[in-house]
């Protein structure tokens, strides 16, 4: 489960002063769900998922994800989360069996088990043809794989997806946005961000929109249209967005 | 050792291994290159010297008409080519044309013979070889003539020649061939250590930080539980294992080069009965003083490269670095630089102090010690620097 209480990120820039990437933010993500923030760039959803995945720490505010805290045990949410961005890229220099064994390994798996979860995953993904071979020879679809391999060889409870399918043609992004599917099936928490509403409308089950940091609505797809009267999710998006003070 | 230390470094060093600007500057440029460029380098400037000396140097005689002892004395003379007399012989001088001149002022035999005290002027090219080669030909020619003709007024005057040199005076070498050989390459050995270490750890520190920002790696380990101190350690290790593998690869190249050009040359180059002396355990002292210098070294740069936006920023930084590195290292050779309680705690000049040392032999422990201990204080500060700023968001994220 993730339970975000109050999150602020701030940063700080020599020209423009203090920014709240992320501002006060509260959401609960449930397991067997997909939790998906919506935003334009620059809202603060890269900002808000870093913190979860405590590759950044929260100014203010804290959350727990799979059960541990973001401030006081990051390094056991680490261990309890896969993190796929458009920012984690792979090892060139590495086959894809080997970035894939370099995580198990840093996640702890021993070497027999870590063999077995290869197998399986590399089976289940197809991957078993390039298995082998360098990451920086491979397809942008085929890296999309490793990359998801990467991220399940320790099977954790929390995914958190950052804009997964951000410069994927149609097919990879389908083979994404598929993966993402069966990982709620399988009782994971999800969470994911896009400012693509087909694939908000899609996958997930609750939707929170995010503008200039702060979480500005929440509820499911039906909720969302009811609370605002639109027919679809961009006409939701706009009128959240225009009433922003 | 933490078990995701062992992982990241077991990772990085095979990535690193993997990429052909690794292998070109800490194998090919420094086992291959360097030693195959500096022997094809004397062995041709051997050849050419030797050449050159071979060659008789083109010389006129300017005036001498009327010396004509002089002028048969100088014609005896078999490595010269006699060219003759010409006006213009400054100008051919410069030119090339001819190596040097003779200038014999008038009746120089008669004012000899007459006890006066003529002058020859000998007209060259400064710093020219041919025209430097017949300078010492006539040299040795007039020194020989007027110690002969004062030689032969002392015995016309009953005089031994003995009376103008009362005593002998004979340089004896008391110093063992290690230490002959420690004292010069105790200058340079240390020397060649320090800077093959800076620069073994330049192209590493790069890629495993700044590289890892531009190739997106970055925030893929981020999101692993490995802990940030950890992966820095990793990484730095890997650092160090270049530096070092780097510098005793290049020991070994040039160490084999020398005796190469030593086998080589034989007896034809000035200098090569230089005794080529090294003792085992000397080696070994001045690797082990490499070791808290190459750490600081990997994680200076470590923290230089994590803190740029780019390779090609780390680059900006880090090549000026070298300067700061050959300009101590270097030091150690002037004269009169001795190790000292205040010059072992100026890093890099004090491990090329106490590298000379321990090649000559003369051995004061108590520098060498605080030398040592004054490095790892070093070495331990740039760590936890390193270690410090991969725990810092804007730096990491510093793009």
């Amino acid at each position: 489960m993730i339970e975000a209480r109050q999150l602020t990120k701030l940063f700080r820039d020599k020209k423009r002063g203090e920014i709240r990437a992320v501002d006060g933010v509260s959401f609960r993500c449930e397991p067997g769900k997909i939790f998906g923030l919506l935003g334009a760039n620059g809202a603060g959803k890269t900002t808000c998922l870093r913190v979860l995945a405590t590759i950044l720490r929260p100014s203010a505010g804290t959350a727990t994800v799979g059960g541990y805290d973001v401030t006081t045990q990051p390094e056991k949410v680490r261990s309890s989360i896969g993190f796929l961005s458009t920012g984690t890229a792979l090892y060139g220099r590495l086959t894809a069996r080997e970035v894939v064994e370099y995580f198990g390994r840093l996640h702890g798996l021993e070497e027999g088990l870590l063999r077995t979860r290869l197998d399986q995953i590399f089976a289940a993904l197809g991957m078993n043809e390039f298995r082998d071979g360098r990451c920086d020879k491979l397809s942008t679809g085929m890296k999309q794989k490793v990359s998801i391999a990467r991220t399940l060889i320790h099977d954790p409870p929390v995914m958190i997806f950052d804009e997964p399918t951000h410069g994927l043609d149609v097919l990879a992004s389908r083979a994404v946005v598929k993966f993402i599917r069966e990982c709620r099936d399988r009782g994971k928490t999800v969470i994911f961000s896009t400012h693509v509403m087909s694939e908000m409308e899609k996958l997930c089950d609750t939707i929170g929109i995010i503008h200039h940091g702060r979480l500005m609505a929440e509820g499911t797809l039906a909720q969302l249209r009811e609370r605002y009267a639109c027919a679809d999710l961009e006409d939701v998006f706009v009128r959240v967005v225009e009433e922003t003070p | 050792m933490n078990r995701n230390i062992g992982i990241v470094y077991r990772k990085e060093l095979r990535d690193l291994l993997r990429d052909r600007r690794t292998i070109m500057s800490m194998i090919v440029v420094p086992v291959i290159v360097m030693p195959l460029l500096v022997t094809a380098l004397i062995m041709t400037s051997a050849k050419l010297t030797n050449k050159v000396r071979e060659e008789s140097p083109k010389v006129m005689i300017i005036g001498g008409e009327d010396s004509t002892q002089t002028v048969a004395a100088l014609r005896t003379l078999s490595n010269i080519t006699w060219v003759p007399a010409s006006a213009d012989f400054t100008n051919l001088i410069s030119d090339k044309k001819i190596n040097a001149a003779i200038g014999l002022p008038a009746n120089f035999d008669a004012a000899i013979h007459a006890g006066e005290d003529p002058t020859v002027k000998v007209y060259t090219y400064e710093g020219e070889f041919k025209s430097m080669n017949a300078w010492q030909n006539l040299n040795w020619f007039f020194q020989s003539r007027r110690d002969k003709i004062v030689g032969d007024r002392l015995t016309e005057k009953n005089l031994s020649p003995s009376v103008l040199k009362p005593f002998e005076v004979v340089n004896t070498n008391v110093a063992s061939p290690t230490k002959v050989s420690g004292n010069v390459i105790g200058m340079i050995l240390p020397y060649l250590l320090i800077i093959m270490c800076m620069t073994g750890a330049i192209y590493p520190s790069i890629d495993l930080t700044a590289g890892e920002k531009e190739r997106g790696t970055m925030e893929t380990i981020l999101c692993s539980p490995v802990a940030r101190s950890h992966l820095v350690v990793g990484k730095g290790l890997v650092v160090l294992t270049v530096s070092l593998a780097t510098a005793c690869l290049a020991l070994t190249s040039n160490g084999t080069a020398v005796i190469l050009i030593k086998h080589l040359l034989g007896g034809a180059a000035r200098g090569n009965d230089f005794p080529l002396v090294v003792e085992p355990s000397s080696l070994l002292a001045i690797l082990v003083m490499m070791v808290p210098l190459a750490i600081f070294f990997s994680a200076t740069m470590l923290a230089l490269g994590l803190y740029s936006r780019s390779a090609k920023e780390a680059n900006s930084y880090l090549q000026p670095l070298l300067i700061f590195t050959i300009m101590p290292a270097a030091a150690a050779a002037l004269p009169g630089m001795e190790l000292n309680y205040k010059l072992a705690l100026v890093p890099i000049l004090n491990v090329s102090l106490a590298g000379r040392e321990i090649m000559t032999g003369a051995l004061h422990w108590h520098y060498i010690a605080l030398v040592f201990i004054s490095m790892c204080i070093y070495a331990a500060a740039a760590v936890a620097v390193a270690v410090a700023l991969f725990k810092r968001e804007d730096v990491l994220f510093r793009t």
